[in-house]
């Protein structure tokens, strides 16, 4: 039974957050621990003795906790009770625990505790070099995915549920005037002000608790302990209106325009524990008029070799876990530090009742104050010096402590050994500028105090706090206040008198630039140095890059996977390019950062989709026949949006049964397509005719009212893009028609046209498809049924073919249109969308003994390519022109305007003699029918690659004509009839076809115009 | 997400409402017949894409249903000033001072 850490009695910080009588049990990797209320599974962790919570990614090597925050690069859990609740990426340093929560190591097999790859890594460690996998799995590159895949699962880099997610999720827009991320000191003190004078306020932060740091640190403000000053502002905050509280919120990703993301995890602090129905994340979509960055910085641990051995911390989180759960991770304690503040650490672990063996300060002296407090507590400080090297396996057991030179370039005495459990280290501390980069900031180096910070790209945004580089809470809370007003007033607003709490002013003596600290032997000699954890990048492996010729940060970064991990490199980026810089013998500014990119932390997929998810992904559209449909045994297609009718099978039917009952029905007496998914575009005014005449290929100037003309419709580069019947109504007023997916498309064309180009054109376009329901009646019985519930006069002399009638069909308002896309004598039935099912069912009533069959787009698709009309979309690809189509009588190239896409009509390349043009195939074995997309090649007997001369656009088994029919696209076909053609298949057969017209069926079109 | 102000709804607008359509000021000529082929392959094909002040043709898609005009920086994604058909920008590559994107 191991030591529990966890203190308490006199020897417990009074500012805890942890509450010692609610006990929580969790598991970790199988093993049940327990925890208090308010803990980390982390702090828990540690309060248990566990040393280990992972296996390193490249060298197995096993890895303890090491921060306190989202800079966590070890404690990178897997956390969830079943397969559905499954979430990878945990950081152990920011979830809360919960009864029966469960989580364990993404890596280590077969256990973290027992690692087979850590002694792999000890074995081939060294000939893991930079860029390894780079330069071991780039041949034979066929085999990179069964490297990669061992790889992976070696590394352990967690995994998703296999079940679909049960949980929900959702998205809420936010509008403020200023949105404060980050509720330290610093946030605080600004969101107050800029509340007090009215301003719309959301603040932030991503603990479970407001506070930020101030919940670590062992300070006073206004007399008080700091905890006193954090409730009472956010009880004011919470008690005005105008503020938006959010804590367990990060804001993770900047976008343009002040766009900002905001995390909320609602209920994972509570998992199943969550009322029922709760949301468990919440994705805030914020636009504010100016953001305040108050995010606070993070504190650089030093690098020295062994550092990722369990027991060595960032100085701030050992203080962290002392003061806010009454957690002290070890018995021993060896601080290392390049600046005053570290001291605090040493401190509180004195305090809590445990053993400092010393401080390793690597200046010749500290401030005034610490050095003070240091003798008060009778710490053995040692100057001028550094902890080289770390000795211990799964735990720290001694350091390696040398003296240094004044720069801390290299050693200046023999290491001499001190025997401790923890090593706890600070190179002093990173503004978290991550935001502030998001959309193209490049963040300052500032010398002063060696860190960046964010620089002044984006405009309406401000920066305070540790963030900003003010470190000192008296200077804090006096930025802030000021920020706070100044964001005010830029708003707009008036803003009222800055004020702040006050704190002592704490004199500080200079910290020490130092990132590595140095060993008797150069990095790539030394044991290793670790600079990233997560990615297990050293010191060494860093200098190799430079020293192979990478010279840009981005490139190092790449070439090392340097910050490539999920924690994207928070506490080792800085350190990573100082060593770079220092070996490239460049500055820190001259070598700059790599990007920072969104998502700050890591986001589960959930809570971008929202409530986007299943029916709502993407919506459904359904004519007004659809339930008639599914009670009719309909299969559907997707069409776009639209759910249309695919066909309608009967029991015991194939598909190709129905495809061949349902044609022939049409051919032999009649059929009913709901045809409701077309575009329909009301088009009125004066120039209604000269806009048609524009858009369309054709001529459109003499269309007689009650007349309707099939249109193509070209872009500038002469290529279709969409086709369809247009009828004239009245002079002034057109209906025009377009396919079923390019609706939406033709009516941004048309409308882009008018007002970009024509606007002294008066026209107007309305979108009327929903408006509409449409079913098209073909087949020879076709005016025999409509007439028995019509009023309009059917008479073929009068109502001829391309004619449109207005008047009543089962006693609704309707238009007719005598059009057709089978080929046969066909009736276009429109009638307000409201009454389509009734009519449809009106004309089943009638229709039944005409034998009337429903039919759906398959059906359709048979019928029409039996009289080789096109689909747009399907014949054409955007590179097919009218004449590819041989479609040239539907092009009109006197008219007096230079309609669209006729110039390029004549463009040399679209009078090539040898481009792919549009023919049918009749297939040598009339039973083949070559699968849609076949390459067709003149010679067969060529060797691949054979030269290919185009493919077969549709293709489907007529069993009107008993054979099979096909279009294809060929090169220079329209010259080809009657010359035969291969269609090479991937089982090695060849189906061979030989050119023919398209139109298979009733060439001269007799049958339309009975 | 751009954040955009719509000449004809004169309303700020997130871009979710709007769909652009390439370059602006992209004339037809007006004599289509009798261009050369390299006169009308550099009105079909050929746009400019500049590092910096560029002005782009909008459509409030879901919202007015006007197309308009945005001048924009394609480096920052500032947008400059948006303004209705047929208008001209008044700010130009030629007003803006290249460092600093600004006036």
């Amino acid at each position: 039974m191991k030591h529990s850490n966890r203190i308490s009695g006199n020897l417990a910080s009074n500012q805890s957050r942890v509450d010692e009588n609610k006990q929580i049990s969790f598991e970790f990797n199988k093993k049940s621990y327990k925890g208090l209320a308010g803990d980390t599974i982390a702090s828990a962790l540690l309060a248990n003795s566990v040393d280990i919570v992972g296996r390193s990614f490249k060298y197995g090597r096993p890895r303890g906790i090491v921060t306190a925050g989202a800079d966590e690069p070890n404690g990178i859990l897997q956390l969830g009770a079943n397969e559905a609740s499954q979430i990878p990426n945990i950081r152990a340093t920011q979830q809360q625990i919960y009864p029966g929560l469960v989580c364990s190591s993404t890596n280590g097999w077969p256990n973290a505790e027992t690692d087979v790859m850590g002694v792999v890594g000890k074995l081939l460690g060294h000939v893991m070099p930079p860029g390894f996998y780079y330069k071991t799995f780039m041949a034979p590159s066929k085999l990179w995915m069964t490297y990669e895949k061992m790889i992976r699962k070696g590394a352990g880099l967690g995994r998703t549920s296999l079940e679909n997610d049960p949980d929900k999720y959702e998205n809420i827009n936010q509008f403020a005037d200023i949105l404060v991320v980050g509720a330290g000191p610093a946030g605080i003190t600004a969101a107050l002000n800029a509340a007090r004078s009215g301003a719309r306020v959301i603040l932030c932060d991503e603990q479970n608790e407001f506070g930020g740091n101030l919940l670590s640190e062992k300070v006073m403000i206004d007399g008080e302990p700091a905890q006193a000053w954090i409730d009472s502002s956010i009880t004011e905050l919470s008690e005005t209106d105008n503020v938006l509280l959010l804590k367990n919120s990060t804001v993770n990703g900047y976008h343009d325009h002040n766009f900002l993301t905001i995390h909320e995890r609602c209920t994972d602090h509570l998992s199943d524990n969550a009322p029922a129905g709760s949301v468990r994340q919440r994705m805030h979509r914020v636009r504010a008029k100016q953001v305040i960055l108050a995010a606070g910085a993070h504190e650089r641990p030093l690098v020295y070799a062994n550092n990722d051995v369990p027991g060595c911390m960032l100085a701030s989180s050992v203080t962290t876990y002392i003061n806010r759960y009454n957690v002290v991770p070890g018995r021993s304690l060896v601080l290392m530090t390049t600046n005053d503040n570290a001291y605090q650490t040493a401190f509180a672990w004195q305090k809590a009742g445990r053993h400092v063996a010393a401080i390793v300060d690597t200046r010749s002296s500290a401030g005034e104050i610490v050095t003070q407090q240091a003798t008060e507590l009778g710490l053995n400080v040692i100057y001028s010096s550094v902890v080289t090297e770390t000795k211990g396996g799964k735990r720290v057991k001694a350091a390696l402590v040398a003296t240094i030179d004044a720069d801390g370039t290299q050693v200046t005495s023999d290491a001499s050994e001190i025997g401790c459990d923890t090593i706890a280290s600070s190179g002093g501390w990173s503004p978290a500028v991550h935001l502030s980069c998001h959309t193209g900031g490049k963040p300052n180096w500032r010398d002063d105090i060696q860190g960046f910070v964010p620089d002044d790209f984006n405009k309406d945004m401000f920066v305070t706090g540790a963030g900003n580089g003010i470190y000192a809470l008296a200077d804090i809370l006096k930025d802030a206040a000021k920020i706070g007003t100044a964001a005010v007033k830029a708003c707009g607003l008036t803003a009222k008198r800055a004020s702040s709490a006050k704190t002592d002013e704490v004199e500080v003596a200079p910290s020490m630039p130092l990132y590595l600290a140095p060993h008797s032997k150069p990095s790539t000699r030394a044991p290793k140095q670790f600079v990233d954890f997560q990615l297990d990048v050293t010191a060494g492996s860093i200098e190799i890059a430079v020293n192979e010729g990478f010279e840009s940060i981005e490139h190092v970064k790449r070439y090392t996977a340097l910050g490539f991990g999920t924690d994207q490199g928070k506490s080792s980026n800085i350190n990573g390019i100082a060593i770079a810089a220092k070996k490239m013998g460049k500055t820190i500014p001259e070598t700059g950062t790599t990007i920072f990119r969104p998502n700050y932390t890591p986001v589960t997929f959930g809570a971008i989709a929202g409530r986007n998810v299943e029916e709502f992904f993407d919506i459904e559209r359904y004519s007004a026949m659809h339930s008639w449909h599914v009670e009719h045994g309909a299969l559907f297609e997707d069409v776009g949006q639209w759910k249309r009718p695919w066909y309608f099978p009967k029991a015991g039917e194939s598909m190709q049964d129905t495809l061949n009952r349902e044609c022939l029905a049409t051919r032999e007496s009649v059929g009913i397509l709901d045809a409701s998914t077309l575009g329909k575009i009301d088009i009125q005014g004066p120039d209604a005719r000269e806009f048609l005449n524009r858009v369309y290929t054709n001529a459109w100037l003499k269309l007689p009212v009650g007349r309707c003309r099939y249109g193509l419709m070209c872009r500038e580069d002469g290529m279709v893009f969409d086709d369809g019947v247009t009828s004239c109504i009245s002079d002034n007023h057109f209906i025009m028609t377009t396919t079923s997916g390019g609706a939406a498309g033709v009516f941004n064309w048309l409308e882009e046209w008018h007002q970009t180009e024509w606007p002294e054109l008066e026209v107007y376009f309305n979108s009327v498809t929903d408006q509409w329901a449409t079913m098209s009646l073909s087949g020879p019985n076709a005016r025999k049924l409509l007439a028995e519930i019509t009023d309009i006069d059917l008479n073929p002399e009068t109502f001829k073919f391309m004619d449109l009638r207005e008047g009543e069909v089962a006693g609704v308002p309707a238009r007719v249109f005598r059009i057709s896309f089978t080929g046969e004598q066909s009736y276009e039935i429109n009638v307000q969308a409201n009454y389509g099912l009734a009519v449809w069912e009106k004309l089943f009533e009638h229709g039944e003994k005409y034998n009337l069959t429903p039919y759906g787009t398959e059906t359709m698709h048979v019928l029409r390519a039996e009289k080789g009309f096109i689909i747009v979309g399907q014949e054409t690809d955007g590179s097919m022109m009218p004449d590819d189509l041989d479609m040239g009588w539907a092009v009109s190239r006197n008219k007096e305007f230079n309609f669209l896409g006729q110039r390029s009509m004549s463009r040399t390349d679209s009078v090539r003699e040898d481009r792919k043009q549009l023919v049918g195939l009749r297939t040598k074995d009339p039973k083949a029918v070559a699968p849609e997309g076949s390459q067709i090649v003149f010679d067969p007997e060529q060797e691949i690659p054979m030269t290919m001369v185009g493919h077969v656009t549709s293709s489907y088994y007529s069993a009107c004509l008993g054979h099979s029919i096909a279009m294809a696209v060929v090169k220079g076909g329209l010259k080809k009839m009657g010359e035969t053609v291969f269609m090479p298949q991937a089982d090695g057969t060849n189906i061979e076809a030989e050119i023919c017209s398209p139109v298979f069926y009733d060439p001269k079109g007799d049958r339309q115009n009975v | 997400m751009f954040n955009i102000h719509c000449p004809y709804c004169e309303e700020y607008r997130s871009e979710e409402e709007f769909h652009p359509s390439g370059e602006a000021h992209i004339e037809r000529p007006k004599d289509p017949a009798n261009c050369t082929e390299e006169e009308w392959g550099n009105y079909l094909f050929f746009r400019k894409n500049p590092r910096g002040i560029h002005h782009e043709l909008w459509h409030h898609s879901i919202g007015c249903r006007k197309f308009f005009n945005i001048t924009r920086n394609t480096q920052t994604y500032e947008i400059l000033e948006t303004y209705k058909s047929g208008e001209k920008p008044t700010i130009t590559a030629s007003t803006v001072s290249k460092k600093t994107g600004v006036k």
